[in-house]
């Protein structure tokens, strides 16, 4: 008995709104930064189950892209979060609000 | 067997994305990312995609969550203390867009068309096949993604040198003989 795609979908979407809710609840920038991870991995599982649904190759070339570019922004947006540490002393985004009006 | 797998690999995910975003210790954060990503990479192979399987566990747990131990480790000192939260509002109607939008997704892949899926031929999403299509119909995007890995490279050794000191130092260096003094 094989798994139906829904389910694989029913799972990318609650991991895709843990990721939300981490992204509009938590304050912790590295946390935040992890919660976009979090988004990130539930679209690649939808990916990959619509790329084993419709036999498409294709589908597996975009993980591999979406993870090239994780990657990517991992190491640009860790380089940010330590430079903000070490001009405010904080990881708080709240307490980054350098553009409030 | 599959249904067996499958649902280990989704308690293990859901509970380790809820250990993302609800723990207050951030190693522990970094290590339940670590649990979503190992359980999502047994749902790929599940899903014959045994090449991005394998990535997923050699970029993603290899080279992402060491990243974000090591800066964790890095800022260690002051990673606990938060200001306290101006916005009381947000975190309730947070929650309430959240679940509304699960609401919404769950519903489409409710009514969405479920199609019988047939049996995957044996070489679906192996490395070989993947490479193929990356080296022919996907070469130009293949390296596009080497000159974006280049300038991300650069940008986090511009971002993370001190710019103001070490310009201080080199004038410094310029002017005064080897080994002056320097913080």
């Amino acid at each position: 008995m094989t798994v139906p795609i829904s389910a694989y979908l029913a799972l990318s979407a609650l991991l895709f709104v843990l990721g939300i809710t981490g992204v509009l609840l938590r304050r912790n920038a590295l946390v935040v930064f992890m919660s976009i991870e979090l988004m990130l991995n539930a679209v690649n599982l939808t990916f990959v189950a619509f790329a084993r649904q419709l036999l498409a190759i294709e589908g597996q070339l975009a993980v591999f892209f979406v993870v090239l570019v994780a990657a990517v922004e991992v190491v640009v947006g860790l380089a940010i979060i330590i430079a903000i540490f070490r001009a405010r002393d904080t990881v708080d985004i709240d307490d980054v609000d350098l553009l409030r009006g | 067997m599959e249904v067996v797998i499958f649902t280990f690999a989704a308690i293990a995910s859901v509970a380790g994305g809820v250990g993302v975003i609800g723990s207050r210790l951030p190693v522990r954060n970094a290590l339940s990312l670590l649990l979503v990503l190992g359980s999502l990479a047994v749902t790929y192979l599940l899903l014959a995609a045994q090449f991005v399987a394998v990535l997923q566990v050699i970029v993603y747990a290899g080279a992402i969550v060491v990243l974000f131990l090591f800066v964790i480790m890095l800022l260690h000192k002051q990673l606990g203390e938060m200001s306290p939260d101006r916005l009381r509002w947000q975190g309730p109607v947070g929650l309430v867009l959240a679940a509304a939008f699960l609401t919404l997704i769950l519903l489409t892949i409710r009514f969405g068309v479920a199609a019988p899926t047939a049996p995957a031929p044996a070489e679906f999403g192996t490395a070989e096949s993947v490479g193929r299509a990356l080296f022919t119909a996907f070469v130009l995007p293949f390296e596009v993604a080497s000159v974006i890995l280049l300038v991300g490279i650069i940008a986090a050794v511009v971002i993370g040198r001190p710019a103001a000191q070490t310009a201080a130092a080199a004038g410094r260096s310029a002017a005064t003989p080897v080994g002056g003094s320097r913080r």
